[in-house]
């Protein structure tokens, strides 16, 4: 996925309501009308924030019989969260070994006052 | 085990980053600016760190290098802003694979009473630029194991 791509994507999910809806089609695909409905706001409002969400490219769009189905594509979510998943594993395996390193620090520390008594 | 909190807000060209210590502030920081101590943590243990060059003082310059097993070498460099101390370490950051994207990173060490609370904050200089390094994002081959789909959606939403 190109930068551009991931930016696209983390905009589409700086908004509250966006991410709501994509927790929703985790459930399966739904209608404008079903995604709308927990929320205080219009359906052409949802349809804008479906648009944002469809050019991020997480989300497809497609007809069954009247309704407008919106169906999650978890592909550009799943990179864009591997990518937040290896910097925290960067940094959580980095502070596991300095864990280490202040403990030995910490206990070296208590034998030299131990020698010293 | 004390958990590392990562917040990359969409939007915002900032990574924040938040871990607890059961440590003094003082040796937290010494495992920061002592080269002898930084090898032995900085980067995952299939990386070698070499520091080239630690200079902890106000206008001192800094460069580290990632050696994979693969033989891939990563250097960083940068410059210290403000003498480096217990209160704080303000610096630059620069991958030298993408060179002119320079942050500028904080690092805090905050007494809790016994434990040590770090932070450390880096502001970029675009959206951009932090997504690009949110996906360089150390680009190694660590599989964990995806989670289930809402889980990653609020694992990506701001933290408060």
């Amino acid at each position: 996925m190109p930068a551009d791509q991931l930016s696209a994507v983390f905009g589409a999910l700086a908004d509250p309501t966006r991410r709501a809806i994509l927790a929703r089609l985790t459930k399966g695909d739904a209608t404008v009308a079903e995604l709308a409905a927990p929320f205080r706001v219009s359906q052409p409002a949802i349809s804008r924030h479906l648009k944002v969400l469809e050019q991020a490219g997480l989300i497809s769009r497609r007809r069954r019989a009247t309704a407008r189905l919106s169906h999650l594509e978890a592909e550009p979510l799943r990179e864009a969260t591997a990518w937040l998943a290896r910097y925290q594993a960067y940094w959580d395996q980095s502070y596991g070994r300095l864990d280490a390193l202040l403990a030995t620090l910490q206990d070296g520390r208590q034998e030299q006052v131990e020698h010293s008594d | 085990m004390a958990k590392t909190q990562i917040i990359a807000e969409p939007g915002v060209p900032q990574i924040l980053i938040a871990r607890e210590f059961d440590a003094p502030r003082e040796l937290l920081f010494r495992a920061h600016v002592e080269p002898e101590l930084l090898v032995q943590w900085l980067g995952p243990r299939d990386l070698t760190l070499t520091v080239e060059r630690l200079e902890a003082r106000d206008g001192g310059r800094w460069r580290f290098i990632h050696q994979g097993a693969d033989g891939n070498v990563y250097g960083f460099h940068g410059v210290f802003h403000g003498a480096p101390s217990p209160d704080g370490i303000v610096r630059t950051f620069e991958f030298e694979g993408a060179p002119g994207h320079v942050s500028l990173e904080t690092v805090t060490f905050e007494d809790r009473g016994g434990t040590t609370l770090l932070r450390q904050g880096a502001v970029f200089q675009s959206v951009a630029d932090r997504d690009a390094m949110l996906q360089s994002g150390m680009e190694r081959g660590v599989n964990e194991a995806m989670e289930r789909l809402d889980e990653l959606i609020a694992r990506l939403a701001p933290a408060h």
